[in-house]
């Protein structure tokens, strides 16, 4: 499945491989220098002011390796954040591929980050990784760190079960229950061993309100959620999401299998719940990321390469590679 | 590439098309034969045609199973031939068939005389009955010595309670040797008239000679079964009295004591029982009823021993219909009689339903965990592999070898291991240390296993991923999300598993000839006495009977048509534990499945 284009004709020369990393190389070296160290909280010490001739002698050895990454540009603004989730130096290995290459991001509290991408970036990879739920499929190695509000995601000691109960997650296809709707909406709740009736109902009705649910199944909250329209299934995970009261809320393109009209919904849910949550959310529409998120990620072969407010990376990208993606001039 | 053609415009496009052509022409070259592969219309027909041939097949079996099934018991007319040798044979006709032996014919001198047995030669079987007197059940009539056929009105069908069916005429109805009605030495319509009196007459008497016939059984079975149970009981504490505490200890001693006090009283009832039974059986052997046979002999049966009685040439088509009906419900609700050739099957039918429910118990909850572990929690590589090929090998192993296992592991290992611990006072008696309906029903369960180990195994993979991460996502623990996600959802998929496992397990016969079916049990696995589910009792089974119907019966020309209404019935039997399972299934589906869009 060819990743969406919005906006521009399909561009008939598009194949997917090659030809993208000829023509920023020409034009990246020199904006990377333009915004000379423009990384977020702690890049270490690769991209300084000598950036232009690191850039430089990264493209001779460009020579040898092919996927060796320039610098990401990630820009200022981003360092005033307050992030909840840090991504220092990530990377990840299916096998022998390896899907990310050294991805350092933060994630701001209270804002929606979008990240952005041709197929087979990593970005679902990427908010996979977060939760952990890649740990589930066989051979997946990792190295770097993440950390959510300072500790550490990845380490030994950590209990994955109580991690994940920290996290909300919402997927690509709605996966509710194949019980009641109450039931899908108290899911976490349950499985912590709640059994008030009274708390059980008024996190049901306090979740499915915030996802703007509730006045459709007020009256049928025993129904299988099984029952319910794509768009209202969609919407009931992100109540269930919702409901753990999550620090975080990965959101894998929640809206790929909705038609438009579940879409607005979906999205204008997105933005009542931002500046409660902190969201980040996989897209490939990229009109849905310029219209609800603050911040967004672009990503290309597993490397971060642009990360900055929506607004920039929509009208004026940094980089030539970015503007490519954006006006669906590759992808 | 379209940029490059224009300039070279003249002499580019002739041998373009050429080039274009070729390939297009070798690909269409071969005609309609290859169009007609193509499209497919053949194989349309030859999948088309093997669904018809299998479907003939099936729904052939399943109608001569019915029809041979509801056939059966139609009651026939009842034919009174007089043959060339001055026999006279009289019976119904249960089948009849061309007769192409051409030796018997050139023997015998008869056939040339007689123009419609040439231009017809069949012969006929009758059954003729009267066991005691012929000495047979059946006769083979050659329609050319037959010299003259009837039916006699008054010809009467008895279906008796021993010695199997009676065919006469009637004579007189006795009560202590007097006569009540008497048709002998009658001629014309006064003969008629006595004849119907005695027929209005034993259906008088009848039903309280089979009541009372009832209350012997009952008094035989029940009451003087519960007492011996009581001797045995009293028999059984002294022998433990003796284990725990030996020979002539205090205890002992107390415990005979104690039962020698218990047996006197018992001794006592039993004689009143026995005085009681004495007294019904005189009772009814007073009212008897006199029959004549087609040749001439006389017979008196007790009203007691005739279990049904019909004069089958006068029936209307509704009293055919009652006839049949009341042999129906028979077949279904009574005990078997006359070596299992007779009566019901009412055991086998409990039997059956019983030890397929049993196994279903004991095989689900095994398979499914067994697959559980396979599927989600062992990790993959070549032990898993190996163990699946040896599942799926386990299906393939002969039903047989599992009846020698379970006869080998079951009875005669865990049984006598049972025995030893728990019922050391009945040895040598066995009481688990035999075939019996738990070893029967762990048996099937272990034969059905890889059906529902496989089924659960493909039920699990077909549980979404999306929906495991969504609980994992949540924050469920492993088996949180197998517990409250994947078996529900799975549900219906085990469920077919389950449905299979029965099917398969309520039609296997060839085991349980080993550990626990029996030709006749004398008593229900599950019954109103303590602890009311007898586990360590032999069984009848549906199977089990056909089987010995149809092979094992001494008089199996009779027997034969019981085999296809017990076959019959096994089907109904199995189809509805399929139907009620298959409707569970649905409820399960619609509740948990449904269509995602």
């Amino acid at each position: 499945m060819p990743p969406s284009k919005f906006a521009q004709p399909p561009p008939p020369e598009a194949p997917p491989e090659a030809p993208p990393e000829s023509p920023p190389e020409a034009t990246s070296p020199p904006e990377v220098n333009s915004p000379p160290q423009g990384a977020a909280a702690q890049p270490p010490a690769l991209p300084g002011g000598t950036s232009s001739s690191l850039a430089t002698s990264l493209h001779v050895g460009h020579v040898v390796t092919d996927a060796d990454p320039k610098p990401p540009v990630i820009y200022e603004t981003l360092r005033h954040e307050d992030n909840v989730l840090e991504i220092e130096k990530f990377n990840l290995w299916y096998g022998p591929k390896q899907a990310l290459f050294d991805v350092t991001m933060g994630v701001p509290r209270g804002k929606v980050t979008a990240l952005i991408g041709p197929s087979g970036c990593g970005k679902s990879t990427l908010l996979r990784s977060v939760n952990r739920i890649n740990d589930l499929i066989d051979h997946v190695r990792i190295d770097g760190e993440m950390k959510l509000l300072g500790q550490s995601i990845y380490a030994r000691d950590v209990d994955v079960i109580q991690l994940r109960k920290r996290m909300g997650m919402v997927f690509q296809k709605p996966n509710p229950f194949p019980m009641s709707i109450f039931e899908n909406v108290v899911y976490s709740l349950r499985i912590d061993g709640e059994r008030r009736r009274g708390v059980l109902a008024q996190v049901c009705e306090e979740s499915l309100r915030s996802a703007a649910l509730w006045d459709e199944v007020k009256d049928r909250l025993t129904e299988s959620a099984l029952s319910l329209s794509g768009g209202q299934q969609q919407r009931l995970c992100i109540a269930r999401a919702i409901a753990a009261e999550p620090e975080i809320l990965l959101m894998d393109e929640p809206c790929s299998a909705l038609d438009p009209i579940a879409t607005g919904r979906i999205e204008d849910l997105i933005a009542s719940l931002k500046g409660d949550y902190t969201i980040l959310m996989v897209t490939h529409n990229m009109q849905q990321a310029s219209r609800s998120s603050d911040y967004t990620v672009f990503m290309y072969l597993g490397n971060l390469i642009e990360y900055g407010p929506t607004i920039h990376i929509f009208t004026n990208p940094r980089l030539r590679q970015t503007e490519d993606y954006i006006t669906g001039r590759f992808g | 590439m379209s940029a490059a053609a224009p300039p070279t415009s003249s002499p580019s496009p002739p041998p373009r098309p050429a080039k274009a052509r070729l390939p297009r022409q070798r690909r269409r070259a071969s005609g309609p034969a290859v169009a007609l592969l193509a499209r497919g219309e053949p194989w349309v027909w030859l999948t088309g045609g093997t669904l018809t041939v299998c479907l003939a097949m099936i729904v052939g079996l399943m109608l001569l199973v019915l029809y041979q099934g509801l056939v059966t018991f139609w009651p026939q007319p009842v034919v009174r031939m007089q043959l060339a040798d001055g026999r006279t044979l009289m019976g119904e006709v249960t089948r009849r068939e061309a007769d192409r032996s051409q030796a018997p014919a050139a023997e015998a001198p008869a056939p040339p005389s007689q123009p419609t047995a040439a231009a017809d030669p069949h012969r006929d079987l009758l059954r003729t009955g009267n066991f005691e007197l012929t000495g047979a059940h059946f006769a083979w009539v050659d329609e050319a010595d037959v010299k003259q056929r009837s039916q006699p009105r008054w010809a009467l069908v008895v279906e008796r309670v021993e010695w199997g069916r009676f065919y006469g005429l009637p004579l007189a109805i006795l009560q202590d040797s007097q006569p009540l009605a008497d048709a002998r030495n009658l001629e014309g319509p006064a003969q008629e008239d006595a004849c119907r009196q005695i027929y209005t007459l034993f259906e008088q008497y009848h039903q309280q000679a089979r009541a009372q016939r009832q209350r012997v059984t009952d008094l035989e079975t029940h009451q003087i079964g519960q007492l011996s149970r009581q001797l045995e009981e009293s028999r059984l504490t002294i022998r433990q009295a003796e284990l725990r505490f030996g020979l002539n200890s205090p205890q002992h001693q107390q415990a005979a004591a104690e039962a020698q006090a218990l047996r006197a009283g018992i001794d006592k009832q039993l004689a009143d029982l026995r005085e009681e039974i004495q007294t019904l059986k005189a009772q009814n052997a007073r009212v008897q009823l006199l029959l004549a046979t087609a040749d001439g002999r006389t017979k008196s049966l007790p009203l007691a021993d005739v279990v049904r009685l019909y004069p089958a040439n006068q029936l209307t088509l509704a009293g055919k219909l009652k006839v049949y009906l009341s042999r129906w419900w028979e077949f279904v609700s009574a005990w078997p009689r006359e070596a299992n050739s007779e009566g019901g099957v009412f055991p086998a039918i409990y039997g059956t339903v019983l030890m397929t429910l049993l196994m279903s118990i004991a095989v689900v909850p095994f398979g499914v965990m067994a697959a559980l572990y396979l599927r989600e929690y062992a990790r993959g590589g070549w032990i898993v592999s190996l163990v699946r090929i040896a599942i799926n090998n386990l299906a393939g192993v002969p039903s047989i070898v599992f009846g020698v296992f379970g006869l080998g592991f079951f009875c005669y290992i865990v049984g006598a291991g049972i025995d030893q611990l728990l019922f050391a006072a009945q040895l040598p008696n066995p009481t688990f240390g035999k075939g019996g309906l738990l070893w029967a029903s762990l048996t099937l369960a272990l034969l059905t296993l890889p059906v529902v180990i496989v089924a659960t195994e493909e039920a699990l993979a077909a549980v979404p991923r999306s929906m495991r991460e969504g609980s994992y996502a949540c924050g469920a623990s492993k088996w949180q999300t197998v517990r409250r996600i994947v078996l529900p959802r799975a549900m219906p998929g085990i469920m077919t598993g389950a449905i299979l496992a029965m099917a398969r397990g309520a039609g296997e016969v060839a085991p349980l000839m080993l550990v626990g079916a029996a030709k006749l049990a004398p008593e229900l696995p599950a019954d109103a006495a303590f602890p009311f589910l007898h586990p360590q009792r032999s069984f009848m089974h549906l199977g089990f009977h056909i089987y010995d119907l149809g092979f094992q019966s001494q008089n199996s020309e009779a027997a034969k048509p019981m085999v296809f209404t017990t076959t019959l019935l096994l089907i109904l039997l199995v189809a509805l534990l399929n139907i009620t399972a298959i409707r569970l299934r649905s409820r399960l589906r619609r509740r948990f499945v449904g269509n995602q869009f």
